[in-house]
């Protein structure tokens, strides 16, 4: 048993590798928009952000999908392709729910006169979107993984239990919620 | 020990990923390959190395170009040129190139030298060419991302040249595009569509050199062959090992700074922008700050010269060892000197900012981290000539560059203690000194590592040698008119000169410098022509060049050379290799060189 964990260590896939030095350059792309966000913080005229009730129920819909996709790994594992099937598009669901919810939060903040963009606006929610934003992409790109996983899991004709696809998908998509956690902590504590 | 074992383990790993199917049949016998999947859309390493390196010779072609037209307004001031008028119409009215344009050449320039050649072009041939085949892999990785990556760097050379073509010209506000400059359209013609057009193509490149870094990283670190542990990795491969955490930990800061500038751009908002009157209109902006910029910026351009700079380190490295038939000096001293240099470049990104208004005390820890890059240069340079001392030397087109390298590296580099240090930075900034510094240290220096490389494993890349006549006027010209060019500058320099003005016959202090000005504008023309015998010789040699014979040409211990002339893709037509020994076995118990694929024997001595 111990052998064969460690025969598994030593063979790490070279594109499971990659997607971890992936991760580390994306982690120094948001490490350098958070450290301007704090620069620009404690300079004049900051205003503190007010962050709608609708981003908890993001973070909620974000934290569910990395449990279902959880799930659905477990199942390919034990090869339960339906049971599979169906958590890979419940995480696609809650991913795209999770978005609609970013976006549907940003516009509460027109509802208040508080300007993202544009004239009178001020750099604290310019930030805000900004570094949402570009989240936002990546988990979009993650949904896009997680759909092509899935159409290619509904329609090849092959029973195919290769996992390492999935098991990449799903490293990305705990990832892009580890990372809105820790924007979210981030903006609420750094208001 | 434990390491060597994961090492075996990758090794298994890699070859059982990669092309199985050439491993039983050989190389000829691979998939139907179509011009298309060869040429344009491979996924072959060997195909992808050279397709950067031919797009990096087109862009080094047009920057050096843009050079030598400014050379010419700076080095004739009462002159026309009516050619240029026919060239450039309204940019150049009346025969004299006007300061917008002037600005857009200085500009386009720098960012295609920098990023489109220096980076692209460098690293992205050697990294490609010579990882797999050096450190005994079938190919990359990747081959998928490695080809996108290609693509990427593609579409940027597509957008970028596209900007040279619009009404307004391309982003005109230097190759560090600082805000507010180049963030209001109103605020130059080329702050308009040029400039969006800049930040869409260096979004692209930035793509291009993540993929192409995660890509390089993996491989080095997944992909050795049985018996390539780290410390038998030749030094080019621990160059480019570091060029790519450096590029992959510090693009990602710019594409945020980019980002952010985009926004400020279209969408209105003032992460850079506060308080500004442009042409007698009040902008509403307010709150930003363009210093926030300059940091999010020279977090990567910092580094980002040292991308330019380890990978010709590397090669140079090599390069030394193999022609004087000596082992490299102090193999795990360059190793670490490469290690400290990587460290380093991310915490000195603020002697870029010491006039921004940048705190004093702060400013006091940047010069100490900045001249503390001393010492791992000085451990190279040392290491360098102590390779070559005493050596039985042979004078190689590759070996005269990677000599004259180390020359331009001793002589820029000297030029940077007195820039590193914040007081005599308060004279010495933004005149001439820089230009004549950061030309000499970085840009010339690392031609001279990418001339290297390509003489030295041209034979390997198209199974012909480059033209030795051409190849010593190549040498003998570019490296007499480097100097000829930078070194007059740290003098006009030092005496205050300024940089990015295009006329000087009217201020007093400077038109004494006029008759300097105009020889360095020729040996400029002389110099430039030279690089074009070196393109003919480039795609002359590629068709017609002497053929090589020999497997290993220069009797060299690394692993590309084992495989066959012409490698198809997969490299080694049977199975890879397995090293034995270092990569720096050359003059040793009486033999002049033994490969690393050769074990060790029972008598053997220690190196």
């Amino acid at each position: 048993m111990t052998g064969t964990m460690i025969e598994q260590r030593k063979k790490i896939h070279p594109h499971k590798f990659t997607l971890w030095v992936g991760i580390g350059s994306i982690l120094m792309m948001f490490a350098g928009l958070t450290s301007a966000y704090i620069v620009k913080r404690s300079q004049a005229s900051w205003l503190m952000l007010e962050i709608p009730i609708i981003f908890w129920y993001s973070t909620a819909a974000i934290l569910a999908s990395s449990v279902t996709v959880h799930l659905a790994l477990r199942a390919m594992k034990q090869r339960e392709l339906m049971t599979y099937r169906r958590w890979l598009v419940v995480t696609a669901v809650l991913g795209v729910l999770f978005l609609v919810l970013q976006i549907a939060g940003f516009m509460q903040f027109e509802a208040k006169d508080i300007r993202l963009i544009g004239a009178g606006s001020n750099a604290s929610y310019s930030f805000l979107l900004a570094i949402s934003g570009l989240h936002g992409l990546h988990v979009l790109g993650g949904v896009i993984a997680l759909v092509v996983i899935t159409i290619r899991a509904i329609s090849s004709s092959v029973r195919n239990y290769n996992t390492v696809p999935l098991e990449i998908v799903a490293t990305y998509w705990h990832f892009v919620d580890l990372l809105w956690i820790y924007l979210f902590i981030f903006f609420n504590w750094m208001k | 020990m434990s390491s060597e074992t994961i090492t075996h383990g990758h090794a298994a790993a890699a070859s059982v990923h990669s092309h199985d199917s050439h491993e039983a049949h050989g190389h000829d016998h691979h998939h139907e390959e179509s011009f298309l999947t060869k040429y344009v859309f491979s996924t072959d390493h060997k195909m992808i190395g050279k397709q950067f390196l031919i797009t990096g010779i087109i862009w080094a072609i047009i920057g050096g170009l843009f050079s030598v037209l400014f050379r010419l307004q700076l080095g004739y001031p009462e002159m026309t040129f009516p050619f240029l008028e026919d060239l450039f119409g309204k940019w150049a009215a009346g025969g004299r190139i006007t300061n917008e344009f002037y600005y857009a050449l200085v500009t386009m320039h720098g960012t295609i030298l920098v990023f489109f050649v220096l980076t692209a072009g460098l690293s992205g041939t050697f990294a490609n060419i010579l990882i797999p085949l050096q450190i005994g892999a079938r190919d990359m990785a990747s081959g998928f991302l490695n080809m996108l990556s290609y693509w990427f760097f593609f579409l940027a050379s597509v957008v970028m040249f596209a900007s040279l073509f619009i009404q307004t010209g391309p982003a005109s506000g230097g190759w560090t595009i600082y805000p507010p400059l180049s963030a209001l359209g109103q605020a130059s013609e080329g702050s308009k569509l040029g400039m969006d057009f800049w930040l869409i193509s260096m979004a692209l490149f930035i793509v291009s050199s993540l993929l192409g870094g995660l890509n390089y990283i993996s491989t080095i670190l997944n992909l050795r062959t049985k018996g390539m542990s780290m410390t038998r990795l030749p030094l080019t491969m621990w160059a480019i090992f570091f060029t790519a955490v450096l590029g992959v930990l510090s693009f990602p800061v710019l594409l945020s700074g980019a980002v952010l500038l985009l926004f400020d751009r279209n969408l209105g908002t003032s992460f850079y922008l506060s308080e500004i009157v442009v042409k007698g209109e009040i902008l509403p902006n307010e709150g930003g700050s363009a210093i926030l910029f300059q940091h999010l910026f020279w977090f990567l351009g910092h580094p980002e010269v040292y991308i330019i700079l380890l990978p010709a380190m590397g090669m140079v490295s090599e390069i030394l060892s193999v022609n004087s038939r000596k082992p490299i000096f102090g193999y795990l001293a360059m190793v670490g000197s490469l290690f400290a240099i990587a460290i380093l470049a991310f915490l000195v990104w603020a002697h870029h900012m010491f006039v921004t208004g940048l705190n004093p005390f702060l400013g006091a820890f940047f010069v100490l981290l900045t001249l503390l890059i001393a010492v791992p240069s000085a451990i190279k340079v040392f290491n360098w000539l102590t390779t070559i001392w005493r050596g039985n030397i042979r004078f190689t087109p590759g070996m005269l560059f990677a000599i004259g390298f180390v020359s331009l590296f001793i002589s820029g580099g000297l030029t940077g203690i007195f820039l590193g240090n914040s007081t005599l930075d308060i004279h010495l900034h933004d005149t001439y000194f820089v230009i004549a510094h950061f030309h000499i240290v970085m840009g010339v220096a690392s031609f001279f590592g990418m001339f290297a490389g390509v003489y030295h494993w041209f034979p390997k890349m198209y199974g012909r040698y480059l033209n030795n006549t051409m190849a010593y006027i190549h040498f003998w010209v570019t490296l007499v008119g480097a100097y000829l060019i930078f070194w007059p500058m740290h003098y006009s320099g030092l005496a205050g000169m300024p940089r990015r003005y295009t006329d000087w016959s009217n201020w007093q202090s400077f038109n004494q410098f006029q008759g300097m000005n105009s020889f360095i504008s020729t040996v400029a023309m002389i110099v430039f022509a030279v690089q074009l015998l070196f393109v003919f010789n480039f795609f002359y040699s590629i068709f017609k060049g002497r053929k090589v014979k020999d497997q290993n040409p220069w009797g060299a211990n690394t692993l590309e050379w084992t495989t066959p002339i012409n490698p198809g893709h997969g490299n080694w037509p049977g199975d890879i290799p397995e090293v034995h020994r270092w990569a720096y076995d050359y003059g040793k118990d009486g033999r002049e060189f033994i490969p690393q694929t050769e074990p060790v024997g029972a008598h053997e001595s220690k190196h």
